[in-house]
């Protein structure tokens, strides 16, 4: 479960104002897109939910974690619950594919055993079955995204959050990618997807929160378009 | 994973990164092997300079003459309270009789002395000094001996010797210090480019919740790795020049003045040297400088 109240983000050097009071509750179960023009504070959001930055000001709950009062040596704790996805996947280039994968559940100390039996599911789930050895330069982008998937999923993270997941896929590979993601949510876990593809979130029907200048505009079910978000 | 198989995997990656890695291990590998050998290289040149001074030390003496009045048997008597003096390292008594003698020989063409007679000569205690620095302290304290009518040392000399051993230890102290800061930069720049390459695999590691200590310890095996193959190839490397180097001195005329020690004599403290150089530079590689990129 992820809960904002009335965050502000105030980036010290540049005196950019990212976040400005933004209040929003993701229950758990739910699916949803975030979306907004480029600027207004989707990656801050991420940065925030993520522990990468803390907020000026305002209350975050992620997962039972207090984001403005977590200890550093808290957060491992914290990113265990979490499976974050990039645009730009950030794999290990010199792991293959079963190794980028086996590597998140090391860090959390699972067994051989445990990671033996667990990894060779995941990546049937994310249909990468028979890719086990290849090294992530030799598949292709949507290969290499749904890696990133399958590592973002093997700890049965209570929360996924995807930053601009198919920014680097083509439309057929992204709405493919959208109907994993959506697969997973069906399973049980919580997706947050931060996208500015209009026709990308426009073809579910999903719940869709739009920011803009650091501010929520509007939260609800439909398409993108229909909040008159302009870019 | 129990803690065993933790540990077994963390330093299976440090070892795997050294070869993954290849060209940055090479690289950092051979910063280390330079600066060792050039410190060690000015090291034992200090060492070797400082030895041959010390030779030379030893063989500048202090002459201390018996009183004329003093019995024959009683002259002999002085020695213990003689090497009892603090900074005495040895002495020898010298009869007015070998004395004599030595004086002849030393002007064995000339006939003029050949009549001389021993009673001009006075008995003496030739006396060598562990610290010549103290010589004048020394020879101060041998004149308050009873019987002791004179001493005769050669200040002027051993304050040579000592501003020159002085000089030598300062200059040396000075280029080994510079050539470790300079060593250090490199080193620490070298290992920032490592780690500044591998920044986005640390960001991956810390995204997915992995402990600072457990993304730090492969990285600190990493460089503990390259910091021992640095120090044994730095110490082979060591061996072979000074080797070389010192045969080649000693095959030369300079042998006549010095002598180089052998490099089995110094090979303990080399080794121990370049070992602890490479475990620290390791460690300090391994986990200072990741420390930036853990902070997220």
């Amino acid at each position: 479960m992820v809960q904002m109240d009335k965050v502000m983000m105030v980036y010290e050097n540049s005196g950019t104002v990212a976040a400005n009071g933004i209040d929003l509750v993701i229950e758990d179960g739910e699916f949803v897109f975030l979306v907004g023009p480029s600027g207004s504070g989707k990656t801050t959001i991420i940065k925030l939910l993520t522990g990468e930055v803390r907020a000026s000001d305002g209350e975050i709950f992620v997962n039972d974690f207090n984001m403005r009062t977590i200890k550093p040596r808290k957060m491992p704790q914290l990113r265990r619950t979490l499976g974050v996805i990039f645009q730009d996947f950030r794999l290990i280039d010199d792991k293959t594919v079963y190794e980028n994968v086996a590597f998140a559940m090391r860090v959390v100390g699972a067994s051989k055993k445990e990671i033996d039996e667990r990894v060779p599911y995941v990546l049937e789930l994310v249909g990468l079955e028979g890719r086990e050895k290849r090294l992530p330069q030799e598949l292709s982008g949507g290969e290499q995204q749904r890696v990133a998937i399958a590592r973002a999923l093997v700890n049965s993270p209570s929360l996924i959050i995807a930053d601009e997941p198919t920014g680097n896929l083509d439309p057929v590979k992204s709405l493919e990618l959208m109907l994993l993601l959506e697969k997973i949510n069906e399973l049980g876990t919580t997706v947050l997807v931060v996208t500015h593809e209009k026709e990308l979130v426009n073809s579910f029907s999903k719940r869709v929160i739009a920011i803009d200048q650091g501010t929520v505009v509007n939260d609800g079910m439909g398409g993108y378009y229909s909040y008159g978000i302009h870019e | 994973m129990g803690f065993m198989n933790k540990l077994g995997y963390l330093i299976g990656e440090g070892f795997r990164s050294v070869f993954t890695h290849g060209f940055m291990s090479f690289a950092s590998v051979t910063i280390i092997i330079a600066c060792l050998t050039i410190m060690g290289s000015f090291s034992l040149l200090a060492v070797n300079i400082d030895a041959v001074i010390e030779d030379l030390e030893q063989d500048n003496e202090m002459l201390a003459f018996v009183d004329e009045t003093v019995p024959d048997d009683k002259a002999k008597a002085i020695e213990p309270m003689l090497t009892a003096i603090n900074n005495v390292a040895s002495v020898k008594f010298v009869s007015r009789e070998e004395a004599m003698e030595d004086f002849k020989d030393e002007y064995e063409n000339s006939s003029i002395f050949d009549e001389i007679d021993a009673t001009v000569f006075r008995h003496r205690y030739i006396i060598y000094l562990d610290d010549i620095a103290l010589m004048a302290q020394t020879k101060a304290d041998i004149e308050q001996v009873e019987g002791i009518a004179d001493v005769s040392a050669q200040l002027e000399i051993s304050k040579g010797f000592v501003t020159v051993r002085n000089i030598v230890s300062a200059v040396s102290l000075i280029l080994i210090i510079i050539l470790g800061i300079v060593s250090i930069f490199i080193m620490s720049n070298t290992i920032k480019l490592t780690t500044f390459s591998r920044r986005e695999e640390i960001a991956i590691m810390k995204m997915v919740g992995a402990t600072n200590s457990f993304i730090r310890t492969p990285f600190i095996i990493e460089g503990l790795v390259l910091g021992i193959i640095g120090s044994a190839v730095a110490f082979a490397l060591q061996w072979g020049i000074y080797s070389f180097v010192g045969e080649k001195v000693m095959n030369s005329m300079a042998n006549i003045y010095v002598t180089v020690i052998p490099f089995q004599q110094l090979m303990m403290p080399v080794g121990l040297l370049f070992l602890g150089v490479g475990v620290f530079v390791g460690l300090f590689g391994g986990s200072i400088a990741i420390r930036n990129y853990l902070k997220v």
